[in-house]
């Protein structure tokens, strides 16, 4: 792993902040209803792309990922572990929102039909 | 220390912080599918409170950029700034720890413990988990400060000092994902 300098921590703290905030307060103001600008999925979306903004920043100038000499093992070993991790996050959701179409009562299942294609009885 | 040893020992540590990523992507994934088995208990907007995880979001992020600061006193061998800074994240994770565990036994004292039902047991799961990394990082700072005290700054106590900063970044990295899946998109 490389080293980092006072001015790359400090960076990556500062605009780590920020980040957090910025997160922070789109989510306070969406609970204070203030603001009508942004609908839940948008919302959503948002947090994502901050929290995926500061994995990048903090894996940048705290962990130096990236910056180790030629064969990049670290970045090979976290490419590796990122796929994995992609497999078993959106995998289990996948199957296990399957499995609970599957097995659902069929009340259950003509309500979640009718959910599903904006029927409103 | 031999910096080819001293390399090869960091690339092994790597491995093993990304596969705590796939722990914790496990825990993540349970948390995701059982969100929404609340079982007529609680759910996350009905007991989180933003400012209160917010404080120790801010106490964490602090912690991982003072230990960046003792990194760079540790490669300039200056055993008094080292102490201070690694001292001052020391309290910090502590207080961290602290406001976590009395934010678990407010939910316990309400009656929102993890036997209430699939959503609390996930909670619990996966931020205990980290929390219990926390305090495994708290338990080796204190070790690797009093080798320093009795030992000075030596070689094989800096690429321990350098694993060590590694894992408590890597604490932070995990933070980042449970305050914004957990507390942030639970309230909205």
């Amino acid at each position: 792993m490389g080293q980092g300098s006072f001015i790359s921590y400090t960076t990556g703290y500062i605009v780590s902040v920020w980040l957090t905030l910025g997160a922070y307060l789109a989510v306070r103001y969406q609970v204070l209803s203030l603001n009508t600008l942004f609908t839940h999925t948008w919302l959503v979306a948002l947090l994502v792309g901050l929290a995926l903004a500061q994995f990048g920043v903090q894996l940048v100038f705290f962990l130096h990922l990236g910056k180790e000499s030629r064969p990049r093992w670290n970045s090979i070993v976290f490419s590796f572990m990122a796929m994995v991790v992609v497999i078993i996050v959106f995998g289990s959701l996948w199957i296990m929102a399957n499995l609970d179409y599957h097995t659902m009562s069929p009340g259950d299942l003509n309500r979640h039909i009718m959910h599903e294609e904006g029927i409103s009885k | 220390m031999n910096p080819v040893v001293t390399s090869k020992l960091t690339f092994g540590f790597w491995v093993y912080l990304m596969t705590d990523c796939v722990l914790f992507a496990s825990l993540f994934a349970v948390y995701a599918v059982l969100l929404h088995n609340t079982s007529g208990g609680p759910a996350g907007h009905d007991i989180f409170s933003l400012p209160f995880v917010l404080t120790e979001t801010m106490i964490l992020l602090t912690s991982s950029y003072t230990t960046g600061l003792a990194m760079l006193s540790v490669h300039r061998l200056d055993t008094r700034k080292v102490f201070t800074w690694f001292g001052i994240t020391f309290l910090l994770g502590a207080a961290f720890l602290t406001m976590e565990l009395s934010e678990f036994t407010k939910f316990a004292s309400e009656g929102t413990n993890w036997q209430r039902s699939g959503f609390l047991s996930a909670f619990f799961t996966l931020v205990g988990t980290h929390g219990l990394h926390i305090a495994m990082g708290l338990v080796w700072m204190a070790t690797l400060g009093g080798l320093m005290w009795r030992r000075g700054l030596t070689p094989s106590l800096v690429s321990r000092l350098t694993l060590l900063s590694l894992f408590w970044h890597f604490l932070d990295l995990i933070w980042i994902f449970i305050f914004t899946i957990v507390y942030l998109m639970g309230v909205i």
